[in-house]
């Protein structure tokens, strides 16, 4: 057997599917105001479990190749276009703030049964269809700047793929390290019961004000 | 109600068991299938679908989402893989539960803003997931997995413009 089997059937999209939707709303990635305390700096729930997932990933697939497992770039790998690459990761960022999602998560979102969700998933298909109507005149954009055909950092830095992991595993346990300060300090991370019940004084304010209460019944 | 939940939800994860259990199943998926987990790809279909049934002419001459109408347009392993991670937060939500129907946003907003707010931000990430080939799921994490530049300068762009954007809009989520 040679892996990877290159699968790409009904069962394998649901198993994998269900995988990382099920790791995905256990580790809180379904709430919009956990995902986005991120960006308050409350919570870095998005951060560690972005960088452990990756590290787990990378170590697991160098660890393929250099047992001969798989071989080396017989995985997809993106292209990096400096323009395209760039303006999306942006955009995606600056709508992730006022929108509390991004794809993945708003799915998750939507699954936990989170309205919001659903709204934010019909914002992107109008997104999606607004990027495809001008799509004669963002080409350019679109296709400007490519960089070598799935290039990876150990090829940019010309070093061993290990030694771009290890950095990477270092980079993470000092922005961990500093996570857990700005966490103390700001009265993050926010568990369940904040994301379900509202902040602290939101019980005065909904009846003070109006407001909803965060995640109130329908 | 809160009481209620209070008391029998579980409480999430630490972040280490969801980011080792998602690079796990990431690490699988590149296994089996040669790449890595995605989503906005669903979107661009599902999007390509919707047109398609809309107005079949135009969308079938549009240079973008055209071509995906040539060959099954939702019928495909990413669309799968997005109704598995649905069932699979539903049953992590059930199981342990935290599921609840309803509007989650900053407690001093009202809820038809934060709505709004939602349709906003969809839009500028859907838009932003097609000129960057890929989101959050596709070419940061997965992207990153591989060590791919592209992964790497996505990410570094979102949390930019994440933090950027929080500084103004902050107030949405207190």
């Amino acid at each position: 057997m040679t892996l990877p089997l290159y699968d790409n059937g009904i069962i394998s999209g649901l198993f994998a599917g269900l995988l990382f939707g099920y790791a995905l709303e256990s580790g809180g990635l379904g709430s919009p105001r956990k995902l986005t305390a991120q960006f308050t700096l409350k919570d870095w729930t998005v951060f560690k479990v972005m960088f452990t997932a990756v590290l787990v990933a990378a170590t697991g697939l160098w660890l393929a190749e250099a047992a001969g497992i798989i071989a080396p770039k017989s995985v997809y790998i993106p292209t990096a276009y400096m323009w395209g690459t760039s303006l999306g990761g942006l955009a995606i960022g600056a709508g992730f703030a006022i929108g509390g999602y991004c794809p993945g998560t708003s799915a998750a979102g939507f699954a936990s049964g989170r309205l919001d969700a659903a709204v934010f998933m019909g914002g992107m298909v109008i997104g999606i269809w607004i990027f495809s109507a001008a799509f004669d005149l963002l080409e350019p954009v679109y296709n400007a700047a490519p960089g070598p055909q799935g290039q990876t950092l150990a090829e940019l830095f010309g070093v061993p793929a290990i030694v771009v992991i290890v950095a990477l595993a270092v980079m993470a346990a000092i922005g961990w390290a500093v996570a857990v300060r700005l966490e103390a300090r700001n009265g993050g991370p926010l568990s369940y019961e904040d994301v379900a019940d509202g902040l602290g004084d939101s019980d005065t304010g909904a009846a003070e004000t109006g407001a909803y209460r965060p995640h109130e019944a329908v | 109600m809160s009481a209620l939940s209070r008391t029998q939800a579980r409480p999430y994860w630490h972040p280490l068991a969801a980011g080792g259990m998602l690079g796990l199943a990431l690490l699988a998926t590149f296994l089996f299938t040669g790449h890595g987990l995605g989503s906005s790809g669903f979107f661009a279909r599902f999007t390509a679908w919707l047109w398609d049934l809309i107005a079949p002419a135009s969308a079938a001459a549009n240079a973008y989402l055209g071509p995906y109408l040539n060959g099954p347009v939702l019928n495909s392993w990413i669309t799968w893989q997005v109704i598995g991670v649905m069932l699979g937060a539903l049953v992590s939500a059930l199981s342990s539960g935290r599921f609840r129907l309803g509007v989650e946003g900053g407690s001093s907003l009202p809820r038809s803003s934060r709505l709004v707010w939602a349709l906003i931000g969809g839009i500028l990430v859907g838009f932003g997931s097609r000129i960057a080939r890929g989101c959050t799921s596709g070419v940061g994490l997965s992207g990153g997995a591989t060590l791919a530049v592209g992964g790497f300068l996505f990410l570094i762009c979102f949390f930019a413009a994440g933090f950027a954007v929080t500084a103004f809009s902050r107030r949405l989520w207190q």
